[in-house]
Parts: C-alpha cells; structure tokens; sequence
C-alpha cells in the first residue's frame, strides 16, 4: 500500500529531551489504519496524543513512582525517602532495593487488620447496598416511563448535593442525643440512648447511603432492558412470581449486580472520609492507616507499600471491572 | 394480574429508599433554623430562624474557600471537558490503534480508584517533578486543578464515549463524502451532536471538583485550602449549625438547577415527540 | 423492464475499446484475518445503474465505502475516471453516497443537511440557494425544507438523503441498500423515481443490495457477490436466464438442480443423464465441458409444464410425479411435485384463466412435468 512519507519531526527545532518525546510519539504507527485517518495522521496523533500524554504523566507514572518509593528508606529529609539508586562511582550505580516496607507489612498486626476489616466493612455495606437498591432499581424499571424520569431524578439529585455534607448529616442522626435517639425515646421504644456514632454500623450506613445511587443506576440500566413478557411467559407455563423471580429476572440482572457491586466495593475499601467522621477510632480502616502513615508519622514508603498492597487486593475486581465496562460500550454501539 | 403481587413490593422498597436517601438531607435542612448552638435540640421559642446564615456569610475563612472551591471547580471542569470529550471521540471513532487499549484502560480505572491511592500518587509525583525540573515550585490551585482534572475526566470521557456510540459514524462519513475535512466534520457534525454530553460532563466534573476533600488534602499546600477542606476539619469536631445553613444552600441550588433542566428536558421530549407524530400523520 | 431499458441505450461493455468511468482492479480488502473482498475487478461504465447483489457478510458494503473512500484497499487499485484514488481522501472524490441509514444529520433542517456539500465548495449563497431548491423539486421535498430530519416520515428522509447526495452534481453516486428501509408498496413506487432521476440526470448509479427484485428492476448490469468474490456480472436478464455457477442461480429466483453426467457433447446440443430426474435431459444448445464431466441442469420453475396427460415425446425432458404441496398466491399458484426418483420439483404455473375446481391439478394426483429443450441451463460449478 502507498504510504505518504512521514513527515520529518522537527528535532532539531525542539531539541533535546521533548524531541525525543515527539520521535516517540509519532513514530508508533497503529497496524491499521482507514483512509479518514491515514490523510490526516498528524492532527489525528495530535488528538490522540493530548489526553494520552495527560493520562500517562497524571495517571500511569504516579504510580510508577509510588512503587518505586514503596521499595526506598524512610530518611529525615526532604522529600522523607533515600533515592533507590545512587551513583557510588562513575561506572557503579548502588541499587537498594528495600523490601522492609512489605515486610513490615506483614508482620505488623496493624496493618493485616486494617486490610481485613476494611474488606469486611466494603464487603457488607456492598450486600446491604445491592438488597436496597434492588427493589429501588425493580421499582423504578417497572414503573410507567413518565415517573420513571421523576424517581431516578430523585435518586440522582442527592448525588449532586455534597457527598461530605451528606456524610455529615449523618452525625446530626446518629448522635446519642440525635434525632433517631431522641424519636426513639419520645415513642418510648428505648430509655436509654443507643450508642450508634463511632461504631461499624455507622461506617455501614454511611457507606450505604453514599454510594446506594452507584448500586441503582447500574442495576436501573440492566432491569430496565429486559423484556416483561418473559416473566409473563414463565407465568403462562405455571411458575410462581417469586421462582419466575429466582429462575429469569434475577440471572438475567447479574450483570447489573456485578457493576454495580464493584462500583460500591472497590472505593469502599479505601474510604477515607466515611470512617474518619462516623467510625471507630479502635479499628482503622485501611485508607485512614495510609493517611496516618503518610501525614502523621511522615513515613512516605511505608505509605507507598500500603498503596501497592491496596492496589493488588482491587487488582481482580478492577479488572473485571474493566471488562464489563468495555462490554457495555461496545453494547450502546 | 398475576404479576402485581411483586410489584408493591419494590414500590414499597422504592420509597423507603428514597426516605431513607432524603431523611437526613432533610432533618439537615430543619435544624439550619434552629437557634440553638446544640445541633439537635430544637429551640422551639426562638426558632425559625436566619441566624447561622448570617454567621455563615460572616466568616471570612469559608467564603474564601468557597470561591477558591468554586474556582478550582470551574477550572477542573473546563479541563476535563476538553480532554475528556477527546479522550472519548478517540476510543469510539478512531479505530484500532497501538496502545487504545492501556488508554481505555486509563480511563475507566480512575472511576473506581481509591481516593487515597490517587491523591498520594499525584502528591509523589508532583514532589518528584519538583525535585526533576523545578516545577510545580509550590502546591497550590494549579496542583489541585491537575489532581481533579485527572480524576474526573473519566466521567467525561464515559458521558461522551456512550453519547457517541449512540450515533452512527455514518454521519461522520455522511460529512466527509460531502467535501468537509475532518477538522470541519468535528466542530459542524460531531459536536453539536455531543453537547448534551458535554455539559452533563461540565457538570459532573464540577461537582466531583467541588465535592472532593481526599485527594485535596494530599496535594493542597498551605495556602490553598478548599472548602471541603475546611467544613471537613470542622464537622471532624461534630456538628456545627453554620454547616447546616451551607449544606442547606447547596441543596437548594442544586435541586433548584435539577428540577429546572429536568422540566425543560421533559418540554423538549414532549415537543419532538409531538413532531414525530404529526409527520407520521401527515404521511397517511 | 430492465429489458427495455437496454434495448434503448448502447451496452458500453460491449465495446472492448469503451472507457469505463470506475476500474477497479484486483482489490482485496482484509481485516485482521478476514478477507472481505477477494481480488475484485469491474468495469463500470458512465449513466449505469450497477448493482452489487449478494447476501450479508458478502463484501458489497466493503466494496462501496472502498469506492467512497472510507475503507483503503489491501492490495488493488481503484481508478476514477481515470485516476488513482489511492492517495484521495472521501472529501476530494468526485462521488457522493447514499447511506442505508441516510446519516441525515439529525440537528440541520432540510434545506441545511442538502446545502452542506455545496457549502464546503464555497459557492455563493444565492446559487446555493437556488441549487438546493431544484434538487429539492426533484425529489419533491421543497415544501419540507424548514423541517428538521426526525419531522419526517421514512420515505421522506429517503428523498433528503438522495437530495443530499446529488446536491453537489456527482458524477458517481453510491447508493448502499437505498430502498431497504421503506415497506414494500413505497419501494417498489421509489424504484422506478429512482431509475428516472438517475436518466435525468446522467449520473453513475452504484447500489448495493441484498434484494434481487430491486437490482433487477434498477440495474443496467448486476454483479453478483459470494463470500468477497464476484461470482457473475451481467445484466438481469442473462443473470437470470444464464446464470454461471449453481450459487448465483439458486440465488436470484429459484430454480430446480439435476445433478447428472454428460452422455451426449455436440456443438449444438447436449444429453445429460440425470439419476436424480430418473431420465435424460436434452438441451439444444452446446456448452464447454469434458465429457463424461458432472454437470447440473437447472430449470426455472416457471420454464415447466405441468399436465395430467402424458406429452407426446415422453423418452427426454420429462418426468412424471404425485402432486404434494400447492400454494396459492394469486397471481400464480406453486406445486411442489414428487418425481418418480423421490426428488421434489418446483413448478410455478400462472393463473391465466378462471378455473373450476375439478379443472385444477389438485393433491395426490399423477401428473407429468416436461420442458422445452432450450429452457435447461447446464452449469459446470
């Protein structure tokens, strides 16, 4: 196939490191491509290469150096971490790499624990968010298509309003002379007030409550395509409401329960602010644990290593993900 | 019919959710006229009142971060709307291409990344590019506009990528078998068509900006303190009414934009499919 | 119909020294492993209607968006009047398209989605003006001209999507699937709109379609596409009266298949035995075949005669059956026989006259087919 000659990059006129970065960038030529792109390469590169270039810098090598400084000392300096290499002569390059920080990991009981109560707390605000919003999501999809804009406006609207505000309501609640205490006592339920604040039901219902439209939305968009005469067909050959429930509507909506159990999950673990206003001061959550670290003992590469750890925990969910986030792309095509 | 029986059910669920999705935003609302300092206890005598909110406007230290919040905000999204729309208009319409798939990648990670995770790696980097070329010299409004852009531009890039995969190339194609260039065919056929993307993502990424105190935290300097920032450090002490009277603001903004785009959306629905119809009809 | 639209014109690719407007020469077109178009080469040639007619999946669209210039060939050329269209990018080819969907853009009125092309040739306003109202007279669209494309009907957006393709006076216009959209009745009245704006305007028609009814009632010439190839080019009517493979005459119209070997090879007439018919066929024309070779003789269900007594010669091109299925249709009605050898023959008979009941051939009755010897095409593959 005739090519057009690539255009020469103006090295020269750049020079020096950014023209190396221009060679490398458009140089890579895609295997394939159709002739719409193939006569317009450079302003196409270009439009590829702006968001590329930003998610790489901003995005990919963040990480990168997180991980590079997961494996360096803690020293008094700043920035508080010893270089992972350093030139001991002109020809010998010392490389340290330091495996303590995961090591220290292990073996210190705060950090384990912090892993799995955090998983834990992730694990059942998710199941308590999926068995709210399912019936909210049935609801809405089955409802008539005007109030259906009207119930998921009312979902989304709190959404748009502070999620620390939102947060912060709670502690007005929960609060021993709060307002369910305070109901409570006035109908004369209890005569004590419950001790809610500060507890793992508080995170829970915080988790719950701030990420339930991440659980709906996805299972709205799922239930909502699904085609109603399949439960009267199974109707119509004798199963009851709840096994035509059991054996159609529900393993037809796994997709949805995935998205959307993976949308409240994976953040949840690291919830920061949640626990830090609602929880416990006892038991830490994971992302409080990395806070501390970082903030409080200064220690940069022990943070670092507990990012990393964190990351390989999310590495499964987020790829799966991932996938199913391609999926539903390339099915709105 | 049969299949009723399930269905108050998940209506009844329905609106116990939306209780319990709008009870606390509610009783925020309701003690934002309290007189007393004790958030909870309702000083019947003296209460309603505007109190707070005065106190609200008077203090100095929130009103700046609102407007640093706000500008940052506005910034961030402006940002994130010009590389999320391209970000967007490359996975769907450019092909297969060396490296699409660690772009898309890149795209859809940060929507479910851990807060924490992304405000200390942009915080190592900006310190590691400090030390490599001098710059960002300080950690300011600069360093937190790049943090947010880079978190919320997934959302745009979402918005726009499933707002174009809903149209046919073959409008594209349509313009370019005319004679319009590919420079031409973006800003007369592909924008106008994803302008409602574009500003749902304006506004998403608004509001993710506005909203975010994690990553701020870890990138903000001395001097940069967003309002987040702050209502977080003051409601870590417990309730305080002045933040009732924000929270009560807020809301009434934000509902108040909702319910207006909402109407005017439901107008526009109503008036094309009345359109379809009579063209449908004058066929017959 | 296609017919008289032949007799009056000169046939272009008749004439060996005839220049033909579109070459395309051994074009190949892959993606990844999968060849879409395999090694295709045509002539075609200026005021055709050309078809491309195959089945989903056969490269046809392939082939067009490759003429448009949105797809680059893998191997080939595709030459324009004359150039290489190689190194042309969509917005500089002298064609225009059609597209199946009609890509109308939904948010410019009429009279905006026609002007488009002309704008980008930056014609003055007033001629553009004047040109989008004549083309809009002639798709009879001038009265819609304010509306925006989803005020529409179908057929409405159909006639913007032609307008919109010869606003800017093409020499070659690409139409892919351009009736398949409508509902029966408005296609067949678009077809024959079609073919008169398209005589009007000596404009080049290339149109894909996956509907052999419409390719013969538009196309000058038919190409036939199996699988990326083009199996057969002609015009309908030798497309359906000689038809070259067994795919391309099982798949324009129906027809019935004798599998049979070769007993007779003359010039001028063959004999081929056939176990599946149970006897001989004699066809009054030669073919090129080895002797002794496997051969298929089709018949169109049309070209059979169906009768309850026995024709006078009865030793070739006959065979006799029970009657198992009739349908219907009303202006015809279609048998399906069961031959003596077990094979079931189709046989379509027009309803000429008004018959009693007891006159028509009815179930279970014995009946014989016969053929006259020129109806049989003897096909090699």
């Amino acid at each position: 196939m005739a090519r057009r000659p690539l255009p020469q990059p103006p090295v020269r006129l750049v020079g020096g490191r950014l023209g190396l970065w221009w060679q490398l960038f458009f140089r890579f030529g895609p295997p394939r491509w159709t002739l719409y792109m193939r006569h317009n390469w450079a302003g196409k590169r270009l439009v590829i290469a702006v968001p590329y270039v930003w998610l790489l810098l901003f995005f990919l090598i963040p990480f990168i150096i997180v991980f590079k400084i997961s494996f360096s000392e803690v020293r008094l300096a700043m920035p508080p971490y010893a270089p992972l290499w350093e030139w001991v002569s002109e020809r010998a390059v010392d490389v340290r790499l330091n495996f303590g920080n995961y090591l220290f990991l292990l073996t210190d009981d705060l950090y384990v624990s912090a892993y799995l109560y955090s998983l834990k707390v992730a694990a059942i605000s998710t199941l308590f968010c999926l068995l709210i919003a399912y019936p909210m999501a049935y609801g809405i999809a089955r409802s008539s298509p005007a109030t259906r804009n009207l119930y998921l406006m009312l979902i989304i609207l709190p959404f748009w309003t502070s999620f620390l505000l939102r947060v912060y309501a709670w502690i007005g609640l929960l609060q021993n002379n709060g307002v369910i205490n305070k109901v409570l006592m006035a109908i004369g339920i209890i005569d004590e007030p419950i001790t809610m604040m500060q507890t793992d039901f508080a995170v829970f219902i915080g988790i719950v409550y701030s990420y339930l439209p991440f659980m709906i939305l996805p299972l709205y968009s799922n239930l909502e395509k699904h085609d109603f005469t399949l439960l009267e067909a199974a109707a119509d050959l004798g199963a009851s409401p709840i096994k035509s429930f059991l054996r159609i509507t529900l393993p037809l909506s796994v997709p949805g329960i995935v998205a959307g159990s993976l949308l409240v999950f994976i953040p949840a673990v690291g919830e920061y602010v949640i626990p830090s206003l609602l929880g416990s001061t006892d038991q830490l959550m994971i992302g409080r644990v990395l806070s501390d670290e970082f903030f409080a003992n200064r220690d940069w590469p022990v943070a670092s290593a507990v990012a990393i750890a964190m990351l390989l925990l999310l590495m499964v969910p987020i790829m799966i993900f991932q996938r199913y986030q391609a999926r539903e792309l390339a099915g709105a095509k | 019919m049969r299949l009723k029986g399930r269905h108050w059910f998940s209506k009844t669920g329905l609106w116990l959710g939306l209780a319990f999705l709008y009870v606390p935003i509610i009783s925020m609302i309701v003690f934002s006229f309290n007189n007393s300092r004790l958030v909870t206890v309702w000083d019947a005598a003296n209460s309603p009142t505007l109190k707070w909110y005065g106190e609200l406007f008077a203090n100095d230290q929130i009103m700046g971060a609102a407007w640093l919040s706000i500008r940052i905000a506005a910034m961030t999204a402006t940002g994130a709307v010009i590389l999320g729309t391209l970000a967007g208009l490359v996975l769907v319409r450019f092909g297969p291409f060396r490296g699409r798939a660690l772009l898309s990648g890149m795209t859809t990670a940060p929507l479910v990344m851990p807060e924490v995770i992304t405000g200390l790696s942009l915080l190592l980097l900006f310190v590691a590019l400090q030390q490599l070329i001098g710059w960002p010299q300080s950690r300011d409004v600069t360093t937190i506009t790049i943090a947010h852009i880079t978190f919320s531009m997934a959302y745009v890039t979402i918005v726009v990528q499933s707002r174009l995969a809903g149209f046919d190339n073959s409008l594209e194609e349509a313009a370019l078998d005319l004679g319009a260039k590919p420079g031409k065919v973006f800003f007369r056929i592909t924008l106008p068509l994803i302008v409602p993307a574009i500003l749902s993502g304006w506004l998403l990424a608004f509001t993710l900006s506005w909203d975010d105190v994690v990553v701020s935290q870890f990138v903000a300097g001395p001097g940069s303190t967003t309002l987040p920032m702050v209502i977080f450090s003051k409601v870590r002490l417990g309730v305080s009414p002045d933040v009732n009277a924000l929270a009560t603001i807020m809301v009434l903004i934000v509902a108040t934009g909702v319910v207006v785009s909402a109407i005017w959306m439901r107008r526009q629905e109503r008036r094309r499919a009345r359109e379809m119809q009579m063209a449908v009809a004058a066929n017959k | 119909m296609a017919e008289r639209r032949n007799d009056n014109k000169n046939e272009p690719w008749r004439d060996p020294s005839a220049q033909a407007y579109v070459e395309i020469q051994n074009v190949t077109k892959r993606f990844g492993d999968f060849v879409a178009v395999n090694n295709v080469s045509l002539k075609i040639y200026q005021h055709e209607i050309f078809c491309l007619l195959g089945g989903s999946g056969c490269g046809k669209t392939t082939l067009l968006r490759m003429l448009a210039g949105f797809e680059a060939p893998t191997s080939g050329r595709i030459l324009i009047d004359g150039k290489d269209m190689a190194e042309t990018p969509p917005y500089e080819r002298p064609t225009n398209m059609m597209f199946q969907s009609y890509a109308l853009f939904p948010h410019m009125s009429v009279a905006k989605n026609v002007s488009f092309g002309l704008e980008q040739e930056k014609l003055p306003k007033a001629e553009i003006a004047q040109r989008v109202d004549e083309i809009l007279d002639i798709v009879k669209m001038r009265e819609y001209a304010q509306r925006k494309p989803h005020q529409l009907s179908g057929g409405q957006r159909q006639r913007v999507a032609l307008a919109r393709a010869l606003a800017k006076r093409p020499k070659l216009l690409l139409l892919d699937e351009p009736l398949g959209a409508l509902d029966k009745k408005l296609r067949e009245q678009t077809q024959f709109e079609l073919i008169n704006i398209q005589e009007r305007l000596g404009v080049t028609f290339v149109v894909v379609t996956h509907d052999q009814e419409e390719a013969m009632t538009l196309a000058s010439r038919i190409g036939v596409m199996n699988r990326g190839e083009i199996v057969q080019v002609g015009t309908p009517s030798e497309i359906y009266e000689f038809p070259s493979t067994r795919f391309v005459a099982d798949f324009i119209g129906s027809v019935n298949m004798f599998e049979g070997r070769l007993i007779e090879d003359l010039p001028d007439r063959v004999r081929i035995s056939s176990p599946e018919l149970g006897g001989v066929v004699y066809v009054d024309h030669g073919i090129s075949a080895a002797p002794g070779a496997n051969v298929w003789a089709a018949i169109r269900p049309e070209k059979i005669t169906l009768s309850r007594a026995a024709p006078a010669d009865a030793s070739e091109n006959c065979a006799r059956g029970i009657v198992k299925e009739i349908a219907y249709m009303g202006d015809l009605s279609i048998y399906l026989v069961k031959i003596e050898s077990g094979k079931m023959v189709r046989i379509t008979m027009p309803n000429v006259e008004r018959l009693a009941e007891h006159e028509r051939i009815l179930w279970d009755e014995q009946v014989y087919l016969s053929w006259h010897s020129s109806s049989p095409v003897v096909l090699t593959q």
